[in-house]
C-alpha cells in the first residue's frame, strides 16, 4: 500500500502537530519553546527521510581511482530519475559507448540525496542558537515579571502591578 | 478554551498536511543529480555534502552563519550581566566531573578541529566540528563556573573567520567569475587527500572556527548571566 509506504511523512505530521499544539495551548514559555523545537525536529526529520534513496548510501565517495577518469571525461550527462545518481557507473559506461542509464559499471553505487542533508546540516546548528536566543528572552521575562506563564504576565500587564 | 482552539486548529492543519502527502514526488531533482555527478569533477571533494554546502550553496551557508551570529549576539545582548546584580552562585563540581572534564577537554578540542579540517573527506565539517569544540568549552565551564572566556580573543576569532569567509568568496568572484567560485585560484589537488578541494577546506575551517567561537561565547554568556534565583531572593 502506498499509504503505508509513506509512513515517515505520517510520523512527521504527527510530531509537527504535537509541537504546534504545545505552542498554542500551553501557557509556559519554556514549554512553548520546546513545542517549537519539536516542530523544528519534525521538519528536520521530514527533510532527512525525504532524502533517503532506496539502497542509497551516504554521499561520500569511497576510495577509488575513478575520479581521474571522471575528471578526464567530464561531459554533461542528461539527468533523469533516481538511478541517474550512479554518477561513476554512468560516466564509465558513457566512456565505453554505452547508452543505458543504469549501468552495471565500475561501482554501481547509489547515493542518497545530498541536497536535503545540506539544508538540514546548517538548520540543526542554527536551531540550537535560535533556541538559545529564545530561552534568553524567557529568562529575562522571568527576571522582570517573576513568572514565565503567559496568562499571569497578561494579568500583570493589565493591572499594571509590576 | 485554549486547549479546544488548539486541538481544532491542529486537527484541521494535520488533515490539510495529510492530504498533501500523496502529492510528494521523489526528492531527487535535477539539482541533486547534478551535484552527485559533477561534484567530484568540479571540486575534488570526497564528501559531496561539503561540496554543496561550501561551494554550490556557499552563499546560503554564509546566510546561515549570519543567522547564527545574529541569534548569538541577540542572546548575548539579552543575557548580558549587568553590574550590581549578583550572578548565580556556582556550585562545586564533583570529582568525577572535574577529572573527566579535565581529561577530555584537550582531546575534544583536537577532535573538533579534526572534524572540521577533514570536512571535505569524511562525514563532518565546520558546523559539526565547531559544535564539538563548543562542547569542550561547555565541560570547562561546568567544572569551573567562575572562569570567563577571553572576550577579546573570541571576538577576534569570530570576526576574522567571518571576514575570511566573505573574503574568499570575493576572491572567487575576482578570479573565478562568481562569488565563492572554486576555479583558478587554488589547485584542486589530488582527490581524497587532505590538501584537495581548492578553497573548500579553507572556508570550512573558517566556518568551524566561527561556529565554535560563537557557540562557546553563547555558553559563556549563559553561564555568567545574572542569576535568576538570587534576583528573586533579593526582591523578597
Amino acid at each position: 500500500m502506498a499509504f503505508l509506504g509513506l509512513w515517515n511523512y505520517w510520523v512527521v505530521i504527527v510530531l509537527m502537530m504535537i509541537g504546534l499544539y504545545i505552542v498554542i495551548a500551553r501557557d509556559n514559555f519554556i514549554k512553548k519553546l520546546m513545542g517549537l523545537n519539536l516542530f523544528q525536529v519534525s521538519v528536520i526529520m521530514f527533510y532527512v527521510s525525504m532524502g533517503k534513496v532506496n539502497g542509497g548510501t551516504a554521499p561520500i565517495l569511497p576510495e577509488s581511482d575513478m575520479v581521474e577518469e571522471v575528471a578526464a571525461h567530464n561531459q554533461p550527462v542528461t539527468a533523469g530519475h533516481l538511478s541517474d545518481t550512479r554518477a561513476f557507473a554512468h560516466h564509465h559506461e558513457a566512456h565505453h559507448g554505452g547508452h543505458e542509464v543504469v549501468a552495471e559499471g565500475h561501482e554501481g553505487i547509489v547515493y542518497s540525496n545530498n541536497l536535503t542533508h545540506v539544508l538540514m546540516l546548517t538548520a540543526i546548528v542554527v536551531g540550537v542558537a535560535t533556541t538559545a536566543a529564545g530561552l534568553a528572552l524567557v529568562a529575562r521575562i522571568h527576571e522582570g515579571y517573576g513568572t514565565a506563564e503567559e496568562d499571569e504576565i497578561y494579568k500583570i500587564d493589565l493591572t499594571g502591578a509590576l | 478554551m485554549k486547549q479546544l482552539i488548539g486541538s481544532v486548529f491542529v486537527l484541521v492543519m494535520g488533515l490539510f498536511l495529510w492530504s498533501l502527502v500523496p502529492l510528494l514526488g521523489p526528492s531527487a531533482g535535477y539539482l541533486s543529480t547534478y551535484f552527485t555527478q559533477h561534484g567530484v569533477a568540479d571540486n575534488h571533494t570526497a564528501n559531496l555534502v561539503t561540496a554543496v554546502v561550501v561551494n554550490y550553496r556557499g552563499f546560503d551557508t554564509l546566510g546561515e552563519v549570519l543567522v547564527l551570529f545574529a541569534s548569538v549576539s541577540g542572546a548575548t545582548f539579552v543575557l548580558r550581566r549587568r553590574d550590581g546584580l549578583p550572578t548565580a552562585q556556582p556550585w562545586p563540581a564533583s570529582e568525577f566531573l572535574a577529572t573527566g572534564a579535565r581529561a577530555l577537554f584537550a582531546p575534544l578540542v583536537v577532535f573538533g578541529a579534526y572534524i572540521f579540517v577533514h570536512g571535505h573527506l569524511t562525514p563532518g565539517g565546520g558546523f559539526q566540528g565547531g559544535a564539538v569544540v563548543a562542547s569542550a568549552v561547555l565541560m570547562l565551564l561546568l567544572v569551573n563556573r567562575d572562569r570567563h572566556l577571553p572576550h577579546g580573543l573570541m571576538t577576534w576569532l569570530e570576526s576574522l573567520s567571518g571576514f575570511g569567509f566573505v573574503l574568499t568568496g570575493l576572491i572567487g568572484l575576482a578570479v573565478g567569475g562568481s562569488f565563492l567560485s572554486n576555479k583558478g585560484l587554488m589547485p584542486l589537488g589530488e582527490w581524497n587527500t587532505l590538501f584537495s578541494g581548492g578553497l573548500i577546506p579553507i572556508i570550512y575551517v573558517l566556518v568551524g572556527i566561527k561556529v565554535g567561537a560563537e557557540l562557546s561565547a553563547l555558553l559563556d554568556v549563559m553561564f555568567h548571566s545574572t542569576g535568576d534565583a538570587d534576583h528573586q531572593e533579593g526582591q523578597a
